[in-house]
């Protein structure tokens, strides 16, 4: 080596007195704490999933001693797992939550429901339309949600501050540049901001940081023997007799559990026997597949994840 | 029970001390559009497993579609994550990438070659630990790599990892890759890196990547990612002087006072004495409160709460400090500058300055020079274009406490936000301050502006006049003038011709000039204000960044925008002066509403519509504005 002024250290492997999640921890409190101190009337999205789960946590770290300074919002689109919308009550009243829940009463007047309609038009306006109005209606200047980078590729390029207009939506090609951790928050009146505190964090992170908070989950992730359907190869959970039988069709119990959740008409579980933590992390280390595999939404057409963002979806 | 957290803690804790304890790397990857930047990470991301089989699905019939490997797999498709530029071919951004082997996890920020190369390249480089910089062996050192590195110097990346990328196509030479590195190495003494690493690599057919290359039997270095997964980044930041800034005052309840913040540089103990750089004042830090109780050390990355012993002064944006090596305070510094904007860098316009947690008011007062990236030379200029570097001495309305850049990242770098736009329009590294703003301070008079106006018996005010050339302002504010006067009022009138024929003769009309043209003319009407006049500006004025810099110099009451509308096509009839013809003969440049902007005020206290309006009927409209906002009574 002509030029190697220094070597590097390779036998030392004390890169930081902190580990990984200690640095992603400091990193999205410090998010957190920067859009609350710059922004007038802020939210958090809160869909109840794992991704939620460990935002309210960070959320309640980042300002303890105080409470909570926004209140938490849940877009229910009235089909979510009933398993879910008992966890949503047990977690607000323990932690003493301002929680809203909003749900587009208009979709569901119009006879909306996700088995008829297609997944697409069904979030468009239950969730994308829904989230709209419900952030017009309380005037919200800042939305805090669990989006993370290795979710999806359009994701990948998102900032962690995300500027929507006036009419909520995205421009991809006209993106502030975040340079080191100084966040621009500034917003033109009518503008807002989106904020994701766990951009950079990963599946794995996520499911380890649970395990190492011992941060409460809905059970709907663990493996349990559960009425399900084979249908479009997916498996689908007969959550409540909302859900028509198909012909031929007959749920059986199966062990299964869910890598993401939304509404369970729509959301794939995936055979698993992983019933705590440790297994459902070693699983996903062994896994042949993405998060987002059971979910409908994002199979529509190429690129469906990013137009939905353009239009205003997390 | 339905989310039972105590079932975790009786579960045997095997699967989760793989990664857990990891700490993580961040680095990016630079090099031209060709050099194969996707196609490396996408290849790193393929041979450690980390391609999905729903993505691979993705990725072959994507690869068919639009890939540049003849229906092979192209593996940048990988790392091309907007639509628009898949299908383009071109990365509009930085894109992130996460991965983690055994030993580490890593954060990847891939960014673009195209011509938003060096903003984009600052972007994905201010956070980042080490650099993969890619050269083609079969061109070697190129004005691009020196162009690469000089960014990387410039954001203060200290570890290069030179990919010399391509082997395949030099028939795995190691004259070539010898000769590649001893080129690279005269260049980069120049440059303030701690380490190079060289590596010979094909990113394609994944030589050196992971697996050692049987091609290059002659090479005895790391592969690229035992080198990863084993350099030592960090640099002792808990052995500097103690930084955290204040974030957030976290007050409960009446009882509990404490600071929020990240520690960015040093550690902190109960019992350590902090200072609070604007005041001088010191006091001992009592507590260090987390959410997960109190903390017996506090150190550098980890965010934290503080309390003091004492009730003083702290709100947001102070830098709690180490009172044995204190930040500066001081509202004058050098700074280099990266320029992002389409809109160019004009001296004497006031932006937004936002370091770590002060926003400030500033402007650049002297723009020594820009650098060339390609040369580094040093050269002479006017204003600075996208994705210029130049070295400037700022000017901030109140002062801010700092650190150069080189000394501590977090409290040495600063944006600039558009007043207007609230874009993010550059980016800034300090050098030092400046000594003459721990020098000049302001001299304290007795005689001040209240008691000079009451002598005069009156309010002092400016009125602002804008409009296009041959609007009519001249007549309109000589007219008010005539009239202030034979009420008693004392008064002065700033014209645009006038003031050019002294004060500011050294000016033209460039851009950058009319923007110094109206800093001078509203700081002297704001000296005339003091003295306790009445000042009537009448300047075509076009920028509004400059009129709102006019506004803010005085106090709310004390500036009136008198916006005179007349269209262009009437300004042009009546040319007055001659001007507009010479301008569409091309014999006059930069003439506003011709080949030079006029943006229109938005919030103007009178408007006159100059194409109606007469002199007499104009001047009677301002002075029902002045009577209604009391201006003329000396009560």
């Amino acid at each position: 080596m002509p030029f190697s002024v220094q070597e590097p250290q390779r036998s030392s492997l004390s890169i930081s007195k902190s580990s990984h999640l200690q640095q992603l921890e400091a990193e999205s409190i410090y998010i957190f704490r920067e859009v609350v101190a710059e922004c007038e009337n802020p939210v958090m999205l809160y869909s109840i999933g794992k991704d939620s789960s460990v935002l309210l946590h960070l959320a309640r770290k980042a300002f303890s001693p105080s409470k909570l300074p926004f209140p938490l919002l849940h877009v229910d689109t009235t089909w979510k797992f009933s398993e879910m919308i008992e966890f949503r009550g047990k977690i607000a009243a323990e932690y003493g939550l301002d929680l809203i829940v909003y749900t587009n009463s208009r979709g569901l007047e119009q006879g909306m429901n996700p088995l008829t309609h297609g997944s697409s038009l069904w979030t468009d306006v239950m969730k994308t339309e829904a989230l709209k109005q419900a952030l017009e209606k309380y005037r919200y200047d800042a939305a805090f949600g669990g989006a993370r980078r290795d979710e999806e590729a359009s994701r990948a390029k998102e900032r962690v501050l995300s500027f929507r207009t006036s009419t909520h939506r995205w421009d991809p090609k006209n993106q502030r540049p975040e340079l080191w951790n100084i966040y621009n928050t500034r917003v033109r009146n009518g503008e807002s901001l989106r904020a994701f505190p766990l951009s950079n964090w990963t599946e794995i992170d996520v499911w380890e940081y649970i395990h190492q908070e011992k941060i409460p989950v809905v059970p709907l992730y663990f493996a349990k023997e559960r009425p399900v359907v084979e249908r479009d190869d997916m498996l689908i959970m007969v959550d409540d007799d909302r859900l028509p039988l198909r012909p031929g069709e007959k749920p059986v119990m199966r062990s299964v559990r869910f890598r993401t959740l939304g509404c369970y008409p729509l959301s794939g579980a995936i055979e698993s026997t992983a019933s705590s933590l440790p297994e459902i992390i070693q699983e996903m280390l062994g896994s042949r597949n993405s998060e987002r595999q059971g979910r409908l939404i994002d199979h529509d057409s190429v690129g469906s994840m990013e137009k939905k963002k353009q239009e205003g979806y997390f | 029970m339905p989310y039972d957290s105590h079932k975790i803690q009786h579960e045997p804790e095997t699967a989760c001390t793989t990664s857990a304890e990891l700490g993580l790397l961040r680095f990016m990857t630079c090099g031209s559009v060709d050099d194969g930047k996707s196609t490396f990470i996408g290849r790193l991301l393929w041979d450690s497993k980390l391609v999905l089989d729903d993505q691979l699905t993705s990725l072959e019939s994507e690869s068919k579609r639009v890939g540049t490997q003849q229906g092979d797999i192209d593996y940048a498709l990988l790392v091309d994550g907007l639509q628009a530029e898949r299908e383009q071919g071109i990365t509009i951004d930085v894109a992130y990438r996460f991965f983690s082997t055994g030993k580490r996890k890593f954060v990847v920020a891939d960014t673009p070659g195209h011509e938003q190369y060096t903003r984009n390249m600052a972007t994905g480089a201010s956070t980042v630990d080490l650099a993969v910089l890619m050269i083609d062996a079969r061109k070697g050192v190129l004005t691009q790599t020196k162009r690469h590195s000089f960014i990387l110097s410039l954001l203060g990346v200290k570890h290069i990892v030179l990919a010399i990328n391509k082997m395949d196509l030099v028939d795995y030479s190691e004259e070539q890759f010898d000769s590649i590195q001893f080129e690279y190495a005269s260049f980069r003494a120049s440059l303030e890196f701690e380490n190079v690493e060289a590596i010979p690599i094909s990113a394609l057919h994944g030589d050196n990547l992971l697996n050692r290359s049987a091609n290059m039997p002659w090479y005895e270095g790391p592969t690229i990612m035992s080198y990863l997964e084993t350099v030592n980044i960090k640099q002792d930041v808990t052995a500097r002087p103690f930084r955290m800034p204040v974030q957030w005052v976290n007050r409960p309840h009446l009882d509990f006072r404490g600071f929020s913040g990240t520690i960015v540089s040093g550690a902190v103990l109960p019992g350590d004495s902090v200072v609070v750089p604007s005041s001088g004042k010191t006091s001992t830090v009592e507590r260090i409160v987390t959410f997960d109780g109190d903390v017996e050390r506090g150190v550098a990355g980890q965010a934290v709460t503080v309390t003091l012993t004492d009730e003083i002064d702290v709100s947001r944006g102070e830098v709690l400090s180490d009172p044995r090596a204190r930040p500066d305070f001081a509202d004058q510094f050098e700074a280099k500058l990266i320029w992002m904007h389409e809109e160019p860098l004009f001296p004497g316009r006031h932006y937004l300055l936002k370091m770590g947690f002060q926003t400030r008011t500033a402007q650049v007062s002297a723009l020594k020079y820009k650098v060339n990236i390609n040369t580094l030379e040093h050269l002479a200029t006017k204003t600075l274009e996208l994705n210029e570097v130049g070295i400037c001495n700022f000017s901030l309305d109140h002062p801010v406490s700092f650190d150069a850049y080189q000394d501590n990242r977090e409290t040495g770098s600063f944006i600039l936000i558009d007043r207007y736009t609230n874009g993010t329009i550059a980016a800034g590294m300090i050098d030092f301050a400046l000594r003459r703003a721990h020098n000049i301070h302001w001299q304290s008079v007795d005689i001040h502006k209240a008691a000079r106006a009451k002598l005069k018996g009156q309010k002092p005010f400016i009125l602002w006049f804008t409009g296009l050339s041959g609007a009519g302002k001249s007549s309109i504010a000589n007219l008010v003038e005539k009239k202030l006067h034979s009420l008693g009022h004392h008064t002065y009138l700033l014209d645009g011709d006038n003031v050019r024929h002294g004060l500011n003769r050294d000016l033209g009309f460039t851009d950058a000039d009319r923007v110094e043209n109206i800093r001078r003319v509203a700081e002297t009407a704001k000296l005339m204000v003091d003295a306790g006049l009445i000042v009537l500006v009448s300047f075509i004025s076009p920028f509004r960044s400059e009129r709102q810099m006019a506004r803010t110099m005085v106090e709310d009451n004390e500036f009136l925008e008198v916006f005179i509308d007349t269209p262009l096509e009437v300004c042009e009839r009546r040319d007055v002066k001659g001007l507009y013809k010479k301008a569409r003969a091309g014999e006059v440049k930069n003439f506003t509403g011709i080949d030079s902007p006029y943006e229109r005020p938005e919030h103007a206290e009178v408007i006159i519509d100059g194409s109606k309006d007469t002199a007499e009927q104009a001047a009677l409209t301002i002075f029902d504005e002045l009577d209604r906002k009391r201006l003329l009574s000396s009560d």
